[in-house]
């Protein structure tokens, strides 16, 4: 092959050409490299052509220079614009590439759970805590007059009966462990009763393990959990425990939550009530409601306006301040509210009970 | 709890159609819970029928069954063929039974139960082929109606009380023997003993409805109070203060026919209610005390020696009661005793609970001497209890009787006596009456208002009183209310506040929030608890809450030595499980019952933790039942917390199996002893503290459950407050558990309380450039890691940021008796890079802080 000139237009022309059709056609940054080198390198007749401008006639050297440089930048745009399309095409295709199966285990980990018992307490606890109130607790293993006597039960009123108390041996010790979260209540009122002095409400709710010497089966277990409220307070009246569950059932179960209350009958409290939650579910609509077993009222615990006796016990003057008090179980409002079937799920610590509940409730 | 048939509660108060639910409905508004609504299970045509022929038939099985043909009234098939395959003969219009039983003949006024009804069962009836015969149903036993356990043969209508004139072939057989009778089983509260009764169920009914109410009390009591049978308490010994019995009714029935049975309609009625029938006598003492709420006891009085006597026992006095049990008798117990051998020398019942077998009617009785009597509830209530004896009587009478209703219902059963078995009541009776007048009561007239929080009228509080029994007078402000005899349990304002709220409705409430004052939150350790639960679970375990209970043998097998803190149990005098009578001394003796569970369940890798109380310590000494006047003082408190054992708040933790499992993209990683030290590192962070660690175990206190090699003991302030590590091999082998299972368990309270209020001092972290060197120092096997980097850190003098160990190395390069640590040490200073020269100095001052303390060399 003959030398080009750089004086040759057509040449030169066909050599750009070339040039631009071999970058155009590689197929892949290395395709492209060897166009380069092919082209641009020190072998390309474009190159050597470039090397003879030195020789040429003075008049002749600035029209081959201008000739050359168009040739050498037309050359390097296409060089730079092909080089990107490459790139682009291969940084495309590398993540294509690299596209995995998400699908896949992705964690190996044993993966960890709170109880579900445990978050429903925190969170009946904290819309409590938001209003105001503080969280007592007190001892489950608890002398018998907490329990018992400063709650008005006589030592020989039936009602001592219906709860059945599981005894520290020797039965002379006194202590019991506790059948319900109420003695927290008098320990809570002990504890804060100069504040009433001071023209502050007590306002507590008592969550924590209670314990009946029930058999285990679908509904009943020997150890169990209840949260309980107590506020006193000058003025307080059965309308406030009314407005304080209706809050309560609203912040569980949603807007349209009501409750209803009963008469009763609990040592603790004069008036008393059971009180029943409108079926969250059916509300009261559907005859064949497992939730309610078509009754459209769930009952959800025990509440009434606390005993003068209680209050004294507590040294405080019931001629000066009333309370009202409300309690209900952990379990069965878990039970109601997650369909929980079986109390046992609840007790034997299956992790798969706990694991299908999130960290919060 | 009481059974109430409703056709019964009708007789007293206006139930006007309604039906048994909406009956419940109304009695839970007044507090009477509904526990359920019971029928007799018997639906469709049961009607009467009269045998019109009976043939015998021998059966190849040896059986003799008959054919009858019964007329069944409008029920009948016409004239002409029987049903296939007695369509051979023509029958009169009749129907075709067959009957196994043999205690009827011709002409007998049977129950029979046609196609389409149900019996109680469910068992429905159809016509069927037996024994060659088509039968179109069966004629009925009283079992098969569910009316009791007489399966001798079948129902034969004259012999239960029923007369032929009052009989019509066809007639329906439900209403004649009462099976349409619905009872309503109602949940009695304890304050509520009245409501043990038709009578007081009644009233509570009309309270609730409006409906008019005719107390069955309200009847004319005969003849005068005076010289009956003598009577005589007492009482020398009253429990609390109470006399044991303030009221004695005792009433003579003579001439009555031993023989005379109780009607049907009584029977039903007793059942209904869930009593046995038994005889007319005992029936009708039942049938009163069911009505009108007094318990009421018959002696044949021809075994009677005057004078009864009431009056306590003699310890360890014996008497044989009426169930045939020979009774040990309590001081405290009161008894009913008549004189023979002496003046009440003969025990012939205890008191309101049950009577005794010497005294008790029989089939020969003639004469009766009724008994109906007011007794000191807590006296019954300790009796029934310390013989595990609780009766119909003793359940009323613990609860309170009404004590004007002796008289009254002594008339009742007499009447009942006289009429159904024709005796004679005597015109004198004896009435021992020490009952003394009710209390009135005084109360705000505003005070019902004040506690319930809706407005009441004067008139209102005054109505729903009055309605209720009461007798109210209004004197200004104040009311002034007498409370019925049968409402023992009105003693005080706020009793009556009660009656005034359900009478009124709870309905009537408004729904108010009140406003608590501002709170202070959460306490320091109720958030770090949160905390501490929630880091383990987000390190993988998850939280359990097992049962308390363990056995004395769960101690062996964590390998506890016999003087070691944790055999210093508490027990239960009433465990639930005579195995488990022990509550635990720490969470890992009942958390790997979890374990098991779900080992057991098939998962391989179990990691599980809980949060809770272990009970620990030694009894100190009876608590005291009661505080001197109605409260307690907090000295009171403190000495009272003080003599409760130990129950301090622990978090313990087992994890078994892999930590992580194998997989697509890696191996699996056991739990090992490090996690279960890395578990209490989170804790200690999440509490705030940070615990002294060692292998040194306690005085009372072992290294059990865990190997004694691979243990960590936690102590704060030189206190044991936990330990970690992996499982003894025993353990592991004792409880079922993975070899190498890891564990810990450590005391939460002592921890929160130590960061409780302590304020976490901030140092300014430098932003100057990072000098690390590495070392390697040969050191004595014994040497601890931990005693290392201490001595490292102190050797930098504040230039040290951070040291860690990164490789632990032995082998035959070191020598024996010899181990590598290889210490990473960061070092930096708040103010200025380090220079070459400075670091090169700790650098030294390091090597001959390791080399003088532990003899190390530089490898």
């Amino acid at each position: 092959m003959s030398e080009l000139s750089p004086l040759d237009a057509a040449g030169v022309s066909a050599a750009v050409d070339a040039a631009l059709a071999a970058f155009e056609a590689a197929a892949d940054l290395d395709e492209l490299k060897e166009a380069r080198l092919a082209h641009t390198g020190d072998k390309a007749p474009l190159t050597l052509a470039n090397r003879l401008i030195g020789g040429l006639e003075p008049a002749d050297k600035a029209a081959a220079g201008k000739a050359m440089g168009g040739a050498r930048a037309a050359m390097g745009r296409a060089l730079a614009a092909r080089t990107a399309e490459l790139e682009a095409e291969r940084d495309a295709r590398v993540l294509v590439e690299e596209a995995v199966d998400v699908t896949l285990p992705s964690s190996r980990a044993l993966v960890g759970a709170r109880h579900p018992i445990e978050t429903m307490q925190e969170r009946m606890c904290d819309l409590f805590v938001s209003m105001g109130w503080e969280v007592a607790e007190g001892p489950e293993m608890e002398a018998e007059w907490f329990n018992f006597d400063a709650l008005n039960f006589d030592p020989d009123h039936p009602a001592r009966e219906m709860q059945d108390t599981f005894f520290i041996d020797p039965p002379s010790s006194g202590l019991l462990m506790r059948t319900h979260t109420s003695p927290v209540q008098v320990r809570a009122a002990l504890e804060r009763r100069d504040s009433l002095e001071e023209g502050r409400g007590i306002y507590v709710v008592c969550p924590g393990k209670t314990f009946r010497t029930d058999e285990l089966d679908a509904t009943h277990t020997p150890v169990f959990h209840q949260i309980e409220g107590l506020a006193i307070d000058k003025g307080l009246t059965m309308a406030h425990l009314k407005g304080t569950l209706d809050h309560f059932a609203r912040a569980l179960f949603g807007p349209e939550a009501i409750t209803r209350l009963r008469p009763a009958f609990f040592p603790f409290t004069e008036p008393s009530a059971e009180m029943d939650l409108r079926c969250f579910v059916c509300g009261g609509a559907d005859a064949a409601c497992r939730t309610c077993r078509g009754t459209g009222w769930i009952e959800w615990g025990g509440c009434g306006m606390t005993h003068p006796n209680v209050l004294r016990a507590a040294g405080i003057d019931p001629e000066k301040y009333t309370a009202f008090a409300f309690g209900m179980g952990i379990e069965r409002t878990l039970m109601f509210r997650h369909n929980v079937t079986d109390m046992r799920d609840m007790v034997e610590g299956d992790v798969r009970f706990s694991q299908q509940f999130g960290m919060e409730i | 709890m009481p059974k109430i048939p409703l056709s019964w509660l009708a007789e007293s108060v206006a139930l006007d159609g309604a039906s048994p639910e909406d009956i419940a409905t109304s009695l839970a508004k007044v507090g009477l819970e509904e526990e359920g609504i019971h029928g007799s299970g018997v639906e469709g045509p049961l009607v009467v029928g009269r045998v019109m022929s009976l043939v015998k038939e021998e059966q190849s099985n040896g059986k003799t069954i008959n054919y009858c043909r019964v007329d069944v009234g409008s029920f009948n098939d016409p004239e002409g063929p029987g049903h296939k395959p007695d369509n051979k003969v023509d029958y009169p219009p009749s129907k075709g039974f067959v009957c196994g039983a043999h205690n009827f003949v011709e002409g007998d006024w049977v129950v029979v139960v046609l196609p389409g009804a149900t019996l109680p069962g469910p068992f429905p009836i159809s016509g069927r082929k037996t024994y060659g015969h088509w039968s179109d149903g069966m004629i009925c036993s009283s079992r098969e109606l569910g009316l009791g356990d007489d399966h001798s043969g079948i129902i034969v209508l004259t012999e239960m009380g029923f007369s032929a004139d009052d009989l019509t072939p066809g007639q329906d057989a439900i209403a004649l023997l009462g099976l349409d009778e619905k009872t309503i089983e109602i949940n009695v509260t304890p304050d509520r003993g009245y409501s043990f009764s038709i009578r007081g169920v009644a009233r509570e009914y009309s309270h609730a409805t409006g409906a008019s109410f005719t107390d069955p009390a309200s009847l004319s009591v005969t003849g005068a109070a005076g010289d009956g049978f003598p009577v005589l308490i007492e009482d020398h010994a009253p429990v609390r203060g109470n006399v044991g019995c303030d009221r004695f009714v005792a009433r003579i029935v003579r001439g009555f026919d031993p023989a005379a049975a109780s009607p049907g309609w009584m029977k039903q009625r007793l059942e209904g209610a869930g009593m046995r029938s038994i005889s007319l006598a005992v029936d009708v003492t039942n049938y009163v005390m069911l009505e009108l709420g007094q318990p009421l006891h018959a002696y044949d009085l021809g075994t009677l020696t005057a004078p009864i006597v009431v009056r306590r026992a003699v310890p360890a006095e014996e008497i044989e009661t009426l169930d045939g049990t020979e009774r040990v008798l309590h001081g405290e117990d009161l008894l009913i005793t008549d004189s023979l051998g002496g003046h009440g020398a003969r025990p012939i019942g205890i008191a309101g609970v049950m009577g005794g077998a010497l005294t008790e009617v029989s089939a020969s009785t003639t004469d009766v001497l009724l008994e109906a009597a007011h007794f000191d509830p807590i006296t019954i209530a300790r009796t029934a209890r310390r013989h595990k004896l609780g009766s119909e009587a003793s359940r009323r009478f613990e609860r309170a009787v009404d004590t004007s209703l002796p008289p009254v219902a002594v008339q009742r059963a007499a009447n009942l006596l006289a009429e159904l078995g024709g005796g004679a009541i005597e015109d004198v009776y004896t009435d021992v009456n020490d009952v003394p007048a009710v209390e009135a009561i005084e109360m705000d007239v505003d005070y019902p208002s004040r506690i319930v929080g809706v407005e009441y009228s004067v008139a209102q509080v005054m109505d729903s009183l009055t309605q209720v029994g009461c007798q109210v007078e209004r004197d200004g402000e104040v009311l002034i209310v007498t409370p019925p005899t049968w409402r023992a349990d009105l003693e005080s304002p706020i009793n009556l506040v009660e009656e005034v709220a359900r009478l009124q409705g709870f309905d009537a409430l408004p729904s108010v929030l009140p406003v608590a004052p501002p709170g202070r939150g959460y306490t320091h350790s109720q958030i770090v608890r949160k905390s501490v639960a929630r880091t383990l679970a987000e390190a993988g375990l998850t939280q359990v809450l097992t049962y308390p209970f363990i056995s004395e043998q769960r101690l062996d097998d964590c390998l506890l030595p016999s003087d070691d803190v944790r055999r210093d149990v508490i027990r239960l005098a009433n465990p639930i499980s005579a195995e488990q009578p022990l509550l635990r001394t720490a969470i890992f003796e009942t958390l790997v019952d979890a374990v098991r569970v779900n080992l057991g369940r098939g998962a391989q890798d179990v990691a599980l933790y809980e949060t809770g109380r272990a009970y620990l310590g030694r009894l100190v000494g009876a608590i005291p039942a009661t505080y001197s006047g109605t409260s307690i003082t907090p000295d009171d408190v403190e000495a009272l917390n003080e003599a409760i054992p130990g129950q301090v708040r622990r978090v313990a933790g087992v994890m078994a199996g892999n930590k992580v499992a194998a997989g697509w993209d890696g191996h699996a990683t056991p739990w090992k002893w490090t996690d279960a030290l890395a578990m209490v590192e989170k804790v200690e962070r999440a509490c705030g503290v940070v615990l002294e660690i060692s292998s040194e175990v306690g005085e009372r206190q072992s290294a059990a459950p865990f190997h004694p090699g691979r243990v960590a003991i936690y102590r704060l302030d030189g206190e044991i407050v936990g330990a970690a590590g992996e499982l003894h091999p025993k353990v592991c082998e004792n409880l079922g558990l993975p070899a190498r299972t890891v564990a810990f368990e450590l005391l939460l309270d002592p921890l929160i309380e130590e960061s409780d209020g302590v304020l976490m001092t901030a140092s300014p972290v430098s932003g100057q450039v990072l000098a690390k060197e590495d070392f390697a120092f040969v050191v004595p096997s014994a040497v601890a890691a931990g005693d290392l980097v201490s001595a490292v850190i102190e050797a930098g003098d504040g230039l040290v940021e951070d040291a860690r160990v990164f490789d632990v190395y032995t082998g035959e390069q070191i020598g024996s008796g010899l181990k590598s640590l290889a210490v990473n040490v960061k070092m930096r200073d708040a103010d200025h890079t380090l220079s070459a020269d400075e670091v090169l100095s700790v650098r030294e001052a390091i090597i001959a802080a390791a080399s003088e303390k532990f003899g190390a060399l530089l490898r």
